[in-house]
């Protein structure tokens, strides 16, 4: 059912409530003009609603009924019992119609004749008949029989029989069916949802206030209580969430109109694409990004289309297309405006650069295009380029940025000559709550917003990694690429010396990557946002303030004011190319993980790879077997592993989700408490967390998530797990694997240490080579492509190269197989190419690997 | 905030406008419009604003609302406060917003008669002229009745 109807379903239905006893009022008292105008309103306002949603049944009804009403209310009609049946009786038919429209959606079949054609009559001025007794609510339809009718009526009634007429009256249902279904939405005034959101957020502050108390306190007896305290506040602010959601068609709604306007306005010929309307967004997120939206789509209808002409000149079909789309990511509202249109000119721009001296031309030319893009949201830029018509666009781009940022909103721009515009938006979901970092700096602390935080890198004396100067400029080798960072003491001016070891938060604000160097990080908080005072409005560096677990006050610093007061600002600085090429690393490195949860503290995630079901046990099947739980599973017993606690039964009658490794004979079930969500994520582990079961903690739709060792739980589940030689007939296939990332080295070992391989793991190329050099052989070789010194493509040409391992299957395993890199591959001597995480691909190809060189692969082979 | 607004107001004798909060900053008694206070606390956690105006002390957290603190000292250009010494705050509204004035201490609530009411006299400090609304003539002392609009105007 759409929006319309179903909102019209409930303003009716609300309506019809008071309708019976507005009627009966005046029936009492005919006088009253006030009952009167009342009744007259609803009645209209249906009338009128229905032609508009095309309701034709409900409008004639209502219209008949309307036309009486009139008569009554310009006193041309003297109000009578009879009359007041009349719209009785017409109010049942609506309320009828009404109630079949909510069960199918459209408007039943059938014909009102026998209501509509009494109230024409009276409306003509004939006179209504004797009173009838008042009508039951089974007899209302029988009512109008009563009168006499002028008028044809479609199924002839003899007029002997009117008590018969309610189950032969044509589209009379049942009379239950005209009592109305209780409507299931109720609206409520935006101000309740604001005072039950701020009520909720404070909630949520003193929850953590107590929560931190009570750690303090080791085994207080609030703790058990507390938890359950916490948990249902968690669930209340959820709700309460929800509630101020609202789908972003609604903001959309006049954008159809907008481009029908303009496009006749302007000549030009212009369809408007919108996807995602259903994505929901908070409605107080909404109302900021209205008009920045209007805005942008009739930039791309006034600037970024070209005329008919222009574009049948281009090569490119009359029809400009303006595209919107929505959809989330993350914790964020990703919103994209964009048109097929003739795209920013980069020339234009430069000569306006240089006319308005934002820039040198020397500048310019070590500039990007992406650079340049961005000047059309420099303040003045735009509103002086829109006054003498020079840039493809602009008008106002700087205002619309500057709302956006307002509420933590990122606005890109891409486009490409002649080819179209597209502007992506990024904004939170929701700005009430959200998760900060908490950090420490010249003795003040600092909330960093959870959102921009990629990971946090702990520098210092020893080995790890250090802060090094560039003249006065700190930079830390992260892996690849060169972090510039910004010292948040120096930066706030704040005192103190810093001590021996600190800590970079690495952040994203738009492409651009940093480090915020501080002393100390505490935990993330969740935080209620709260504005600055109006007096500390040109403090830039902070985007609000919040009241900690503990009751003290501390500011939200504003990652995107610091890289602005940095030089590092997305619409300032050059575009540093590794910085680009590292975020886009980060971006295209994503895993598809399982979130659960187990025990108390974060949530935990596996890749979904790792994982070859899931279950949903009744506690019945689970058996104790001596200290262990197992459970009946496809033919064998299979362990239970909890991942916390004791291998506890579960109570009977409940159910145990279970995260099921390895296939076959060699399974293993990992007990969870709850199965949260299956997302793509990014994921940058942070060893700081490290602790048995775990490798380490990430950060995953904005929540610090820890990583789960698989290897270190099917050691847990099973002695046979690493000793499988013993069940395996011939001796396991041996199989190298080259990957310089720890992380996945520790997941694809144990992945097919499961399925029965003798496998071992080096980090990089030259460390298989040397392994060749000292006599060792494998039955095949896994290589990852990018790694640091020597990557999986000259790792192959020197296998291939000769040597004992020539002739080995090498399987190439990226975080990238699109067909052109899988040709690539093979190029280079890869004899399959296989995406990363693919258990099953890398089973598979393992299997056929082997079985090329007369091998079988083991039992258990995940193919 | 409100209920002890006017209770304070009630207790005094005639027009609560007429009524100032007495508070000193560096020796000085100053008066604040009663009307305009909604709280009076003693020595609070305050946290620092980095960049923030000088006058700025910090803000405080009052019952679960931020309140930014202004010290009065600061602000009338007068000496920082001994080591050792905590202000008083006085919660005055401003625009709808809630600031804390930072004061040595806080006296009593008097009613001011219009008749012991002066200009400001003209060799008063640039500072202070600004602020002050007048001066009254208090027995042994002068008290200056401050503008907590002026003082709100930060720079």
């Amino acid at each position: 059912m759409d929006d319309l109807l179903a909102d019209f379903l409930v303003e009716t239905n609300e309506g019809l409530q008071s309708l019976d006893g507005a009627l009966l009022a005046l029936e009492r008292n005919p006088a009253d003009a006030s009952v009167l105008g009342e009744v007259f309103r609803t009645i209209h306002t249906i009338k009128g609603t229905c032609g508009f949603l095309g309701l034709p049944r409900l409008e004639r009804v209502a219209h008949a009924g309307e036309n009486v009403l009139g008569l009554w209310r310009d006193g041309s009609l003297a109000v009578t019992p009879a009359g007041i049946s009349l719209i009785l009786t017409a109010v049942d038919r609506i309320k009828l119609i009404v109630a079949g429209l909510e069960n199918a959606g459209t408007e039943p079949a059938g014909d009102d004749g026998d209501v509509i054609a009494p109230l024409d009559a009276a409306f003509h001025g004939e006179a209504v008949g004797a009173a009838p007794p008042p009508p039951r609510p089974s007899e209302r339809p029988a009512a109008a029989a009563l009168l006499p009718v002028p008028l044809p009526v479609p199924v002839p009634l003899p007029e002997s029989l009117p008590l018969s007429l309610p189950g032969a009256s044509p589209g009379a249902a049942p009379p239950e069916a005209t009592v109305a279904a209780a409507p299931q939405t109720i609206r409520v005034a935006v101000d309740v949802l604001e005072d039950l959101m701020v009520l909720v957020s404070e909630l949520v502050l003193t929850r953590n206030q107590l929560l931190q108390l009570a750690r303090a306190q080791a085994n207080s007896p609030f703790t058990v209580p507390l938890q359950r305290l916490s948990q249902i506040t968690s669930d209340l602010q959820d709700g309460v969430m929800k509630t101020r959601m609202q789908p972003v068609g609604s903001a959309w709604q006049k954008l159809p109109r907008l481009v029908r306007d303009l496009s006749s306005e302007l000549g030009k010929k212009i369809a408007l694409d919108m996807v995602g309307e259903g994505t929901e967004l908070d409605r107080q997120v909404m109302e900021f990004i209205k008009d920045p939206l209007t805005h942008m789509v009739r930039n791309s209808a006034d600037h970024g289309l070209e005329t008919p002409d222009e574009r049948r000149a281009a090569g490119k079909p009359e029809t400009g297309r303006i595209t919107l789309n929505a959809y989330h990511q993350g914790g964020h509202i990703v919103l994209e405006i964009g048109d097929d249109g003739r795209g920013l000119a980069v020339a234009r721009i430069k000569e306006k650069v240089l006319r308005q001296g934002l820039a040198t031309e020397a500048e310019l030319a070590a500039m990007g295009e992406t650079d340049i893009h961005r000047f059309i949201f420099r303040a003045g830029f735009s509103t002086a380029a829109a006054v003498t018509s020079i840039s493809g666009r602009g008008v106002g781009m700087d205002v619309v940025k500057t709302n956006l940022e307002r509420i933590g909103g990122i606005v890109e721009v891409r486009s490409r000559e002649g080819r179209g515009t597209t502007f992506t938006i990024k904004i939170p979901l929701t700005l009430a709550i959200a998760a900060a970092l908490i950090v420490e700096s010249g003795g003040e602390r600092f909330a960093i917003p959870q959102n921009v935080v990629l990971e946090l890198v702990r520098v210092g004396e020893g080995d790890g990694p250090r802060v090094e100067m560039i003249q006065s400029a700190p930079v830390l080798r992260l892996r690849d690429r060169l972090l510039p960072l910004v010292p948040l003491a120096r930066l706030l001016r704040l005192d103190g010396e810093p001590g021996p070891t600190s800590f970079v938060v690495v952040t994203q604000v738009g492409t651009q990557v940093f480090g915020i160097v501080v002393d100390r990080v505490f935990d993330t908080e969740e935080i209620v946002v709260k504005p600055v005072a109006p007096i500390l409005r040109d403090v830039t560096m902070f985007s609000g303030n919040t009241i900690l677990g503990d009751g003290s006050v501390i500011m939200i610093l504003d990652p995107d004011g610091i890289a602005r007061a940095t030089g590092l600002a997305v619409d300032g600085g050059s575009e540093n190319n590794t910085t680009v090429k590292a975020t886009r690393s980060v971006a295209a490195e994503r895993t598809a993980l399982l979130l659960f949860r187990a025990g108390e503290g974060a949530p935990k995630a596996v890749p979904l790879g790792l994982i070859a079901r899931l279950e949903d046990l009744p506690a019945e099947r689970i058996e104790h077997a001596g200290e262990k739980l197992v459970v009946q599973y496809r033919g064998s017993l299979m362990p239970l592993v909890p991942l916390t606690g004791y291998a506890m039964k579960p109570e009977p009658g409940t159910r145990q989700a279970v995260l099921v490794f390895g296939d076959g004979a060699h399974s293993m079930g990992l007990m969870v408490d709850e199965i949260l969500d299956v997302l793509e994520a990014p994921l940058v582990i942070d060893r700081g967390g490290e602790r048995p079961g775990f490798l380490g903690s990430a950060v995953i739709a904005e929540k610090v998530t820890e990583i789960l060792d698989c290897a270190y739980w099917l050691r847990l589940g099973g002695d046979d797990w690493f000793g499988l030689e013993a069940t395996v007939k011939q001796a396991p296939p041996r199989i190298l694997l080259v990957e310089d990332s720890a992380f996945f080295r520790n997941l694809v070992v144990p992945a097919l240490s499961a399925a029965g391989y003798d496998i071992m793991g080096v980090a990089h190329g030259r460390e298989a080579l040397r392994l060749r050099e000292a006599g060792e052989m494998f039955d095949a070789i896994i290589s990852d492509i990018n790694m640091p010194e020597m990557d999986g493509y000259q790792l192959v040409r020197a296998i291939r190269d000769g040597g004992p391992w020539a002739d080995l299957p090498v399987i190439a395993l990226s975080g990238r197989a699109e067909p052109a890199d899988v040709e690539a591959g093979r190029q280079a001597g890869f004899t399959d190419y296989v995406a990363k995480f693919d258990r099953h691909a890398l089973g598979g190809s393992l299997a056929q690997a082997l079985e090329l060189r007369g091998m079988t692969a083991p039992l258990d082979c995940p193919v | 905030m409100n209920t002890e607004t006017l209770e304070r107001a009630d207790t005094g004798i005639g027009d609560a406008s007429r009524m100032v909060l007495t508070l000193t900053v560096a020796g000085q008694l100053c008066g604040v419009p009663v009307l305009a206070v909604r709280d009076v606390l003693g020595p609070q956690t305050i946290t620092r604003i980095p960049l923030a105006p000088p006058e700025v002390a910090g803000s405080l957290n009052l019952r679960g609302r931020i309140v930014t603190a202004v010290d009065l000292r600061r602000r009338l250009s007068l000496p920082p406060r001994p080591a050792g010494e905590r202000p008083m705050s006085v919660v005055v509204e401003h625009q709808g917003e809630l600031y804390s004035l930072l004061a040595d201490q806080v006296g009593e609530v008097l009613s001011l008669s219009p008749a012991e009411r002066a200009a400001n006299p003209p060799t008063l400090d640039a500072s202070w002229k600004e602020v002050s609304l007048g001066v009254h003539r208090l027995g042994e002392s002068l008290l200056v009745v401050m503008d907590v609009e002026c003082l709100m105007r930060l720079g």
